[in-house]
């Protein structure tokens, strides 16, 4: 049984300015496999969404697709009214392999520094952002290490450092923490939200971790398994201030967190898995 | 084990064998009325007599000379081409086949071709050089290209590190482990296409030196020119190895991490 | 536990051999695409060759057009004289190989085995390895005049260098665990040498025996070539001093074969022998 996008509106804040724009978003790989076969959606500026659906679901060719790094066979995607036909200037992105994103032959501010080199910034401007990121990212003390030195949670900070340096409009993260522990993860988790608090930058995260997308995000997307369709859109609701311990036991935490997991499993099921 | 008796310990390990080889040899050949190993004490003595201040100028200095400029030659050509080959995957299918059979040609043997085009002279030693050195680095180059991570690549497409700036931080610091042990390599075989195109046909040169020795049956000058090409050897491949040190550090401590945390 | 990062080919090390092609159509289609193009090379640089000289942008005297070498190589097989040689060759780099490498393999693994020793062979080791064995022409001359053990005199010392050092890499890379997992059961040192060492280095000593066979094959024509002991080196002096041009070509493109088959074989026979070995060595750069 095929299925088509649902009605995405669900979730956006009304009257706000849409900052990403995909529509009909269809991707086969060498002309038989098809990935992702219809993807509507829009993304207001500063908002936080998360994208969730079960392994497979062409999630991370959503987002390579966005960054502009994959051509998609049919369908747009658009970033603050142009097409996006390469990695356009002002989206950053934070990959899950932080030790491949990051240059091991640079120490950890000449990585931070480099984006900023590329944007033609003067020295002052990027010592200012860089120091400033690191800070963000509570990894000030160690900006002459490399990255081989730290360990995998600082080196993802670095990513993120690196990313949130860059000034972007737009923050794409592809399933940034997983593959990091678990205490590990909710440190990051409650870096985003505080980053994103403070910076109001546009994100859109990528994660299997259902708990933590209702954690994260202020929408859900939840994606169908390949071929992949957008299943729903879930508002949440939760308090703009979210705690690990006290949101996490909330009932609504509960509630969505459940609501998404049906989709998910509903999205599992259909597919014949 | 305090620092300092290690460092002592390190210093008499360095140095102990070398040493003892060394006074084996003086000992063993002291009273030696062999025509092809004279003594030792001989030899040295030999040293002031032959190497001259002038035989330097004349001799070891265009020889030096020479296998720099080969070198030089022969690491701009194989970077580039190699990062050309490299990064385009067609490209490099097209020309691999040829590479492969013009590498494993040895090295030596065209000493005669290139006595054809270009002589005696040093233009002929340094194409020799340039044609044996070339192929460590070009290839190490190619495969260090060819193996750039696609993660980063991306990372620096989505920053918008392109062109030059791509080729300068990403593409050659990321293949500098293979290019430098390309480099290496390089070093050995340069060396030894200097000797082998002195030792053929030449009029001043180390290698020069080395077979006019044997011809003229100077046998204790012959060991202080094989001595000479000994030390040259040493000297090259310590500083290929600080040069080696200093700019693949990040690579060492990268790979003691990985080995550390597996 | 912190899952370990995803090692990139460039981060594993230079890699000894390229482990070919994937599962799946598509890389199939890729390889079939890439012999091709190799194909093509190799046919567009055989017409570079004949085209050049005959279009006088290289004087045919000086770089006869391929047809003619061809021909010339055609002439070689014909010659009795040619196979001798070519016996000659292949005799003393087979010898100075097996020399080398059985002194290689025992003095690797007694000196890698015993640390006092290594430790205190390193500086040595770096000392002689760097001289280069074509300084010891002369001297192999004046000992062994024009006898092939003069060859193997160069052809055992270079080559010796690449099996110790490959070897000396193997035996470190011996698994501290398995080594005192294997003290813990009881196995003396010889067991423990036979069972746990060996084959921990043996992707390392074939590497070492590749780079060997390679330059053992360099050496030997260079000393004929060199000296004019009888072989294919020789072959190519005696052409050159006649001024018979593509019959020196031919030869050197017959040597060019010997060296792709050398290089080309070993690196097979290296992968079937230990394809049941699975590991992430890579060549130890020389």
């Amino acid at each position: 049984m095929t299925t088509t996008s649902q009605d995405t509106t669900g979730g956006r804040r009304a009257g706000a300015e849409t900052l990403l724009e995909v529509r009909g978003l269809r991707k086969v790989y060498d002309g038989r496999v098809e990935a992702v076969r219809d993807l509507t959606f829009a993304v207001s500026r500063g908002e936080f969404v998360c994208v969730v659906g079960p392994s497979g679901a062409g999630k991370t060719t959503l987002l390579k697709c966005i960054a502009g790094l994959l051509p998609p066979t049919s369908g747009d995607v658009v970033l603050e009214g142009s097409p996006v036909a390469g990695p356009p200037p002002g989206m950053a992105v934070v990959f899950q392999e932080y030790g491949r994103s990051l240059f091991p032959w640079m120490t950890v501010r000449q990585n931070v520094e480099l984006p900023l080199k590329q944007k033609r910034l003067p020295r002052d401007r990027r010592q200012e952002l860089v120091d400033e990121a690191l800070a963000a990212v509570s990894l000030a003390d160690v900006p002459g290490s490399y990255p081989w030195q730290l360990s995998g949670g600082m080196q993802q900070r670095v990513a993120i450092a690196r990313a949130v340096a860059y000034e972007p409009h737009i923050l794409l993260m592809d399933e940034p923490f997983a593959a990091v522990d678990a205490q590990t993860r909710a440190d990051l988790e409650d870096l985003m939200r505080s980053l994103w608090h403070r910076m109001g930058v546009t994100t859109v995260f990528v994660t299997h971790d259902i708990d933590e997308a209702v954690y994260l995000g202020q929408r859900v997307l939840v994606l169908s398994s390949s071929p992949t369709v957008v299943l729903d859109d879930v508002a949440i609701d939760l308090p703009v201030e979210r705690d690990q311990l006290t949101t996490r036991s909330s009932a609504r935490f509960a509630e969505l967190r459940a609501h998404v997991f049906e989709q998910v499993r509903r999205a599992k099921r259909e597919r014949g898995r | 084990m305090s620092r300092a008796l290690r460092g002592g310990r390190g210093l008499l390990a360095a140095l102990l064998l070398p040493v003892l080889l060394v006074a084996a040899w003086w000992v063993l050949t002291a009273d030696s009325t062999s025509f092809y190993l004279p003594p030792l004490h001989d030899v040295f003595a030999r040293f002031p007599e032959v190497w001259t201040p002038e035989r330097i100028r004349l001799d070891v200095v265009p020889s030096v000379l020479r296998l720099g400029a080969g070198y030089a030659l022969a690491l701009v050509i194989g970077v580039s081409l190699g990062v050309a080959i490299g990064s385009a995957r067609r490209l490099r299918a097209f020309v691999e086949p040829v590479l492969e059979f013009l590498r494993a040609v040895p090295p030596t043997v065209l000493v005669p071709v290139f006595m054809l085009f270009a002589g005696l002279g040093d233009t002929m030693k340094v194409l020799v050089i340039v044609s044996g050195a070339v192929w460590p680095i070009l290839l190490n180059t190619i495969e260090g290209v060819r193996a750039v991570d696609g993660t980063l690549s991306e990372t620096c497409r989505c920053y918008g590190i392109h062109g030059p700036a791509r080729l300068r931080h990403l593409v050659i610091r990321s293949a500098s482990p293979q290019i430098v042990a390309g480099m290496r390599q390089a070093l050995s075989v340069a060396i030894i296409l200097m000797v082998i195109s002195e030792l053929f046909a030449a009029e001043d040169g180390i290698g020069y030196l080395l077979i006019q020795f044997q011809r003229g049956f100077a046998i204790a000058d012959m060991w202080t020119a094989i001595i000479v090409l000994g030390l040259l050897g040493i000297a090259l491949a310590m500083l290929m190895r600080l040069f080696e040190w200093r700019t693949l550090r990040w690579y060492r401590g990268l790979r003691e991490a990985q080995r550390g945390r597996s | 536990m912190t899952k370990a990062p995803e090692l990139s080919s460039a981060q594993r090390g230079p890699a000894a051999v390229d482990a070919g092609s994937g599962p799946g159509s598509v890389a199939r289609r890729l390889l079939r695409g890439n012999v091709a193009a190799g194909v093509l090379g190799f046919a567009a640089f055989l017409v570079l060759l004949e085209v050049v000289p005959r279009t006088g942008v290289v004087s045919p005297d000086y770089l006869p057009p391929f047809s003619r070498i061809a021909g010339a190589l055609g002439d070689l097989v014909r010659e009795g004289g040619f196979w001798t040689a070519v016996g000659d060759t292949l005799r003393s780099w087979f010898l100075g190989l097996l020399i080398a490498v059985a002194l290689g393999i025992v003095a690797g693994f007694v000196i890698g085995t015993v640390p006092v020793l290594r430790e205190f062979t390193a500086s040595t080791i770096e000392f002689l390895r760097p001289i280069p064995s074509v300084a010891l022409i002369p001297l192999a001359v004046l000992v062994f005049g024009l006898s092939m053990k003069s060859t193997l005199l160069l052809v055992v010392y270079a080559s010796f260098w690449q099996v110790l050092i490959q070897v000396l890499y193997g035996v470190a890379d011996v698994d501290p665990v398995a080594r005192d997992t294997a003290r813990s059961f009881g196995l003396g040192r010889w067991a423990r040498t036979v069972h746990v060492t060996w084959p921990t280095a043996l992707p390392y000593v074939f590497t070492g025996i590749r780079l060997a066979a390679a330059v053992a094959l360099i050496l030997a024509i260079t000393a004929e070539l060199v000296i004019g002991i009888p072989g294919l080196g020789a072959e190519i002096g005696v052409a050159q001093q006649s001024g018979a041009v593509p019959r020196m070509y031919a030869l050197v493109v017959v040597t060019g074969i010997f060296g792709v088959i050398v290089n080309v074989g070993f690196r097979a026979a290296e992968r079937r022998l230990l394809s049941w070995h699975a590991s992430v060595r890579g060549e130890v750069p020389v």
